[in-house]
């Protein structure tokens, strides 16, 4: 299935990009991360949150959504 | 009518009721720099009766791209200190309370019992774990902003049995793994976006009015307006985990209020400033001797002989070998009535170093 990614913060410095689609078979949210990191190098020394349709999610749940999204902590303020 | 709130009163969902709620209110804002500064300024125009305003650090130039409550002339000056005095010119109904430190495990618990509702406009993670995990043991909501260059993050935690932040992020990151703002640069107006919208949570929470932001992290980004806003479930084994760690904390330790405090100054910002003087609190023995500007020598022991020499309409600045002096000196002052002086931040040797930088740039 076709899954849209987005990137937040230091995240998507990482992927160059805030958004990108993915194509996967079913599975669960750790086998887009698999994948994911083996595109990205650099994204197994981020700290990061896995929302699945605007629902933060751990990695072992079941790839049901459409829209992925990478979020990392802020500290600015 | 003629009100100062008149254009919240007339709103039927605020009306001279919520008008009350927000004069009842006590908030306290932590961290008074880019988030902290529209905070505290939108719920100071709006009438939050009791504000309280942490921050250990002082205005700096690079500050004022972003916190606006800040201008050229409090510079040196401590943010909390600075920030109190221009609300209460905002609004002078308002009770302020300034507290010049940081908040650490030994004050949280104190401070946070004293206020409705803590906001958290700190910068870096040792704070934010802090200030978080304090609001679960004390039961306080949590409006919760952070920014990262162009991107912003906002939520209420810990509200109504809602999740805390721990929920969202169980542990800080990797100490350096993010660095901050001072590091990295931000856009200027992304905290006033994100702390205005802290500011309007706070608001709403007071005057229950609306969605609140609570099991919710809305993410917002300036380049594409793009404004996402994420659930987070709540993970009661974490909220356990935070409260059977309470003793962390200390309960009782008293806090030093604003008068108590002795305002702090750092040396290069008084450079060239006029009508000051510089006092040296060592007794005259002591190494290094500064020259190359006028020091008045005053040595600690002797202060009470002497306080009609501060008796003036200059500011005072004191210096000693290493600030804890001075600082003594200084709240010597304060007792006395004399409240235009400052105790400077850097030793007697660091004061004589710049010193002669500046000598040799002329």
């Amino acid at each position: 299935m076709e899954i849209t990614i987005k990137y937040f913060g230091q995240i998507a410095e990482e992927t160059n990009t805030t958004e990108e689609t993915i194509r996967i078979e079913n599975g669960n949210i750790s086998n887009i991360l698999t994948l994911l990191l083996k595109k990205y190098d650099g994204l197994k020394y981020k700290d990061f949150q896995v929302a699945q349709n605007q629902e933060i999610v751990s990695p072992e749940t079941e790839i049901t959504g459409a829209e992925i999204a990478l979020l990392p902590p802020f500290s600015g303020g | 009518m003629t009100n100062r709130y008149n254009k919240h009163i007339i709103l039927p969902e605020i009306g001279q009721e919520g008008q009350n709620k927000l004069s009842n209110a006590k908030v306290l804002v932590v961290g008074a720099g880019g988030l902290g500064c529209p905070i505290l300024q939108y719920l100071a125009a709006a009438g939050v009766g009791t504000l309280g305003i942490i921050d250990f650090d002082v205005v700096e130039i690079s500050n004022l791209q972003r916190q606006v409550l800040f201008g050229q002339t409090t510079l040196g000056e401590n943010k909390a200190l600075a920030a109190k005095k221009r609300l209460q010119d905002l609004n002078s109904e308002l009770k302020i309370n300034a507290y010049p430190e940081a908040l650490t495990h030994q004050n949280a618990l104190n401070l946070f019992m004293q206020y409705d509702i803590i906001v958290d406009g700190s910068d870096n993670f040792k704070t934010r774990y802090l200030v978080n995990d304090a609001c679960i043991i004390t039961n306080k909501p949590l409006v919760f902003g952070a920014i990262y260059k162009f991107e912003g993050q906002v939520s209420v935690f810990n509200y109504q049995n809602g999740p805390t932040y721990r929920c969202l992020f169980p542990n800080p990151p990797q100490k350096n793994a993010i660095p901050n703002c001072a590091e990295i640069g931000v856009l200027g107006v992304l905290p006033g976006i994100i702390g205005s919208m802290q500011a309007n949570e706070v608001i709403k929470i007071i005057t229950g009015i609306g969605a609140v932001l609570s099991g919710k992290l809305l993410c917002f980004n300036s380049l594409t307006n793009q404004t996402s806003i994420l659930k987070i479930k709540k993970n009661e084994a974490i909220i356990n985990a935070v409260k059977t760690k309470a003793s962390k904390f200390q309960f009782n330790k008293s806090m030093q209020h604003n008068c108590e405090v002795v305002k702090t100054a750092s040396f290069k910002h008084i450079i060239g400033k006029k009508n000051i003087q510089i006092i040296d609190v060592r007794e005259i023995h002591e190494q290094p001797k500064i020259d190359g500007f006028n020091v008045i020598s005053i040595p600690l022991s002797a202060i009470q002989n002497h306080l009609n020499l501060f008796k003036n309409n200059l500011e005072n600045y004191l210096f000693c070998q290493s600030g804890i002096r001075s600082k003594k000196a200084v709240k010597i002052l304060n007792d006395a009535g004399i409240t235009n002086c400052f105790s400077i931040e850097e030793s007697a040797q660091e004061i004589k170093n710049s010193t002669i930088m500046e000598l040799k740039k002329t």
